[in-house]
């Protein structure tokens, strides 16, 4: 296993972290200032995927495709906020769990009815196909080069956001207590369609870059919807800076385990079956992660202990 | 419009206008279990079009089709069965996409005296010591085209080859199938999880090794992510693998990324034979979409339960299934003959995806294997 | 009260409903009845912890699936006539369903103990994730256990034996798994208003209060915890049993939150409300389903309007607000 390999793999498991990253930050954002469990959020990272093959498919543009994501996906996420989600803030976990299960279906299969069964394709702009040599001789794609780059720009944005704006102020405050920041003057319905349209946003803008080189088909963005939870839970509900370092976290366990645990399987067992032993176990390895930050912290690495 | 409400009008209708010859065989009521929503939707609507479309030129006013989907979930498969046999009363049973479906339905169906064509899934438990009488495979079984593919990378003379599948019982029988016919050296032998769709990992060890070839099935939404991220990563090495990650409605997801890859079939749209041709054209004609194989699986399906029909009545079991065996009627594939477990015995191609005008497709380059029947017919005791 | 009148209708209507569809000759009519019924059962086990003990717990699935997969490894052992073990004990497979309901009880108990002494320490939205993430872990164990059919799963091409009564024949079926609801139902009434179940119902709405009057909520909370895995294992191996088929798909999060759904559905904390549940979604389905290709956007549509407006899931609506939440 040469050096190359492992420093590719490490590249790699960054990636899929800052992608993980954006699909969380919505999802944690959500959550800690509205205390809401949004089961659809998988379903706008879809609609992201959906919007910008179709755009880019009319339009020949790989950037406005990007920018239809965004659109779309904030459309969306506004639309379900005021129409349904603005019910249920004050109700149960468990009906806000029912609810989105609900919206889940009706996505799914209103994409479905929508564009067809059929997968949709998109692709990557040919200025950022290919590879680039990076030092120590490994060439590495330069599009997922470019994910990470947007990834990381994403992350100070909405650091500077949260930090050093009136909406970040708010969305601090209202994290720490709902109702004070409700007496003190702040339109809450309109500060709380802001958060869940920009999380839909971040949401449908990962199912845009991702589905370039993955594939554009209803029930993308299920998948996806878990290993996000996994990290705001292993990074701490509502902060940001813990999506962040979970996000990181999972990708680089997911990358790597993938990597060396049918290696450290085929050191006593044979050729398939230490395959499938190490595959069936890097699948399992997040949530192995996840128990074992849960057990140490348990609320996450950045979480509030209250 | 449901498709189920529309075939039974055009049933209905038929049979209003046929004469009394009609009166003379009973009716013989199909069921179709197959994927009709979620992901792998695409297969399950290929093989029920293929199908209706067969059972419409047939004119035959004898026979009523009743779709339901299982939406790719096993119990839902098992239940509806269960209400197929129980309540429909159905006397073929078929449809099935997925293997795991598959064996969930099938061997308690044939237990409980009901005839099943397989217009896909073939798993091998099926074909060799759980095979039966009563169950008869139109499509291939699953190790068939992965053979094909393994024998056409041998006359290639790919010596090293780097070879991927998700971890489930079918890709370790691809793997299997494979490496049967594959007579050089394994760069690497990788199980990817099931649905994953970041292959980052697995190209980068691939890059790493010394392979001159890579061997990979990932059906559906994961051979999409592959073709895509492996034309990015700049490796380059030949790509062999089974039509099911290049099927005419994968490949317009794919674009680009896929041409030029060799990919084995037992079926492709320009085979020269008049049934093929005027089967894609009249696919293309009532659909506006041109077929994949899963779709000449699907009516091939219902042109074998025809010809069936036209020689027995199904009331007469043993009769029905001999006419059943005897596979005589004009397949999309040219000749066609079921071999003693009841799997076709069969020529697989080689494809090369190409594009033509606007639309990306297969173009046949030869033969890989001829009349090639599956291992386990040897298992199987009939 | 309106609660009773409903649950006496519920409990009496279904089986005469089966009743009904045995004299009518629809044997695929009672086979979703027994569907109902034991989706019902599961839901049960999940509303012991979910309402009485507040354990939201979204890898329920694990023990719906480890009941299976017990009903399954046994029972295909049995029709293969190979041992499980053959040294230094010899097990052998069985057919039989006391048998295999026994050990899917204690299987899955011990499941539930090992899985809830370490999620307990959690609670709110972790304790819903680390209950997840033990189920997704089971779920690929089954997946790559290539023994047992991994994604394929197991077929069992007869139904198990219960001395006395011919199992394959629907109506019977259904009375055996009706009868396992109508017991569980009467135990978990007793438990609610037993003193475990008050001081389990005290220690969720209040662990801090609870525990200055001695109670102990973790010791509350694992025991109901294991009672409850212990009965959702049971519907597992029943459910293995009415499709003759188990696979890794019992052990998803996808089924972890069907069961919730049912339960919420039906209504939190309510006796009959998985009951409940269970048989809109399954009525749902069966209606929706011949309507359209996309009856997925009906059924979600339908599911929303009953969260948004009916408090308390469906025997909210219709049984009205509970008097006592006991």
């Amino acid at each position: 296993m040469s050096n190359a390999l492992i420093a590719e793999q490490v590249l790699n498991g960054v990636q899929s972290g800052v992608v993980l990253f954006l699909m969380a930050a919505g999802l944690t954002l959500v959550f800690g200032v509205m205390g809401l469990i949004n089961l659809a959020h998988g379903s706008l990272f879809m609609v992201g995927a959906f919007a910008a093959a179709v755009t880019a498919a009319t339009t020949g543009s790989f950037v406005l495709g990007l920018v239809a994501a965004l659109a779309a996906a904030a459309a969306a996420g506004a639309l379900i906020e005021v129409l349904i989600l603005r019910r249920l803030y004050q109700r149960d976990h468990l009906d806000q769990v029912l609810a989105t299960f609900a919206l889940i279906l009706i996505f799914s299969e209103g994409v479905r009815w929508a564009f067809g069964s059929f997968p949709l394709f998109l692709d990557i702009p040919s200025a950022l196909s290919g590879t680039l040599m990076l030092p120590g001789d490994i060439p590495y794609s330069r599009y997922r080069l470019t994910l990470i780059g947007i990834g990381l720009a994403v992350a100070a944005a909405l650091y500077l956001l949260v930090a050093h704006t009136r909406l970040g102020v708010r969305v601090r405050a209202g994290e720490d207590d709902r109702e004070m920041i409700a007496a003190l003057g702040v339109n809450i319905d309109r500060l709380y369609t802001t958060v869940f349209a920009l999380g839909a946003a971040l949401a449908g803008l990962a199912g845009a870059l991702v589905g370039a080189i993955q594939s554009v088909q209803v029930g993308m963005g299920e998948p996806v919807l878990i290993l996000a939870f996994v990290v705001i839970v292993i990074g701490g509900i509502g902060s940001i800076r813990g999506a962040f370092v979970g996000a990181l976290l999972v990708g680089l366990t997911d990358t790597l385990g993938r990597l060396f645990l049918p290696a450290l399987f085929a050191l006593f067992m044979d050729g398939p079956a230490a395959a499938s032993a190490g595959s069936a176990l890097s699948s399992m390895s997040i949530y192995l992660l996840m128990v074992a930050v849960l057990i140490v912290r348990p609320t996450g690495l950045f979480g509030s202990r209250t | 419009m449901n498709p189920r409400i529309a075939t039974l009008a055009a049933a209905l209708a038929m049979a209003a206008t046929a004469t009394s010859t009609a009166l003379m065989a009973a009716p013989l009521k199909v069921g179709m279990i197959t994927t009709l929503s979620g992901g792998g939707a695409g297969l399950g609507i290929d093989v029920r079009d293929g199908f209706l479309l067969a059972v419409e030129q047939s004119g035959n006013p004898d026979i009523e089709v009743v779709i339901e989907d299982d939406q790719r979930k096993p119990e839902i498969a098992v239940q509806l069965a269960d209400k197929m046999i129980q309540s429909e009363k159905v006397d073929v049973l078929t449809g099935i996409i997925f293997s795991n479906l598959a064996m969930a339905v099938v061997p308690s169906a044939t237990a409980r005296g009901t005839f099943y064509l397989s217009p896909n899934a073939g798993p091998s438990a099926l074909a060799g010591r759980g095979c039966h009488a009563d169950y008869f495979n139109v499509a291939w079984q699953n190790d068939a085209l992965h053979e094909a593919a393994g024998a056409y990378a041998t006359s290639e003379g790919f010596r090293n080859s780097f070879i991927l599948a998700p971890n489930y019982p079918a890709g370790k029988d691809a793997l299997t199938g494979y490496q049967r016919l594959f007579e050089g050296e394994l760069a690497g032998e990788v199980y990817t999880q099931l649905g994953q769709t970041d292959y980052a990992a697995e190209l980068a060890q691939i890059r790493a090794s010394d392979a001159d070839s890579v061997f990979f099935f990932l059906p559906g939404g994961m051979g999409i992510s592959f073709l895509k991220q492996y034309a990015n990563s700049g490796i380059g090495l030949p790509l062999v693998g089974p039509a099911f990650s290049f099927d005419q409605g994968i490949l317009q997801a794919v674009g680009e990324a896929a041409l030029g890859v060799r990919n084995t079939s037992q079926w492709n749209k320009d085979l020269d034979n008049e049934t093929n041709a005027a089967f894609v054209q009249s696919f293309e004609a009532a659909y506006g979409r041109l077929p994949s194989l899963y779709a000449s699986q699907g009516f091939d399906t219902a042109n074998l339960l025809l010809s069936a029909m036209a020689v027995a009545d199904v009331s007469d079991r043993d009769a029905f299934r001999e006419a059943l065996k005897a596979a005589d009627f004009d397949s999309t594939r040219g000749d066609f003959a079921f071999g003693s477990n009841h799997h076709p015995i069969q020529d697989i191609h080689v494809r090369e995806v190409v594009k033509e005008g606007d639309v990306f497709t297969n173009r046949t380059l030869g033969l890989s294997l001829s009349d090639h029947g599956d291992v386990y017919a040897a298992d199987c005791e009939l | 009260m309106r609660e009773r009148l409903i649950n006496a209708l519920l409990l009496l209507g279904v089986p005469l409903f089966a009743l009904w569809a045995q004299v009518a000759d629809e044997p695929f009519m009672i086979t979703l009845a027994t569907k109902v019924a034991i989706l019902a059962l599961a839901g049960t086990g999940l509303n012991l912890a979910l309402g009485q003990g507040g354990l939201v717990s979204l890898g329920h699935a694990a023990f719906f699936g480890i009941g299976g997969y017990a009903m399954g490894i046994l029972a295909s052992h049995a029709q293969s006539y190979t041992p499980l073990l053959d040294g230094p004990w010899v097990i052998e497979g069985t057919n039989s369903m006391p048998v295999i309901w026994l050990v899917a009880l204690i299987v899955s108990g011990l499941a539930a103990l090992a899985i809830g002494a370490l999620s307990l320490r959690t609670s709110g939205v972790y304790f819903i994730m680390i209950t997840l993430a033990f189920g997704q872990m089971f779920y690929y164990f089954a997946i790559s256990w290539p023994a047992y059919g991994g994604e394929d799963g197991l077929s069992i091409y007869v139904r198990n034996a219960f001395p006395g009564l011919d199992t394959l024949d629907p109506i019977q079926f259904f009375l055996i798994v009706w009868a396992w609801l109508v017991v569980i139902l009467l135990l978990v009434a007793s438990l609610s208003r037993s003193p475990f179940g008050l001081a389990l119902n005290a220690a969720r709405q209040s662990p801090l209060r609870a525990e200055t009057v001695g109670i102990r909520p973790y010791r509350l909370q694992l025991t109901v915890f294991v009672l409850s895995g212990m009965i959702t294992g049971l519907a597992g191996a029943l459910y293995a049993d009415l499709n003759r088929f188990v696979s890794p798909s019992m052990l998803s999060w996808q089924t972890s939150g069907e069961i919730m759904v049912f339960v919420i559905l039906g209504g939190v904390a309510r006796l009959c409300g998985p009951l409940a549940g269970a048989l809109v979604f399954i009525l749902l389905e069966q209606v929706l389903g011949p309507v359209s290709e996309f009856w997925h956007i009906f059924l979600g549509i339908i599911l929303l309007l009953i969260v948004l407006f009916a408090r308390g899931g469906v025997l909210g609506l219709v049984a009205g607000r509970e008097r006592v939440r006991v």
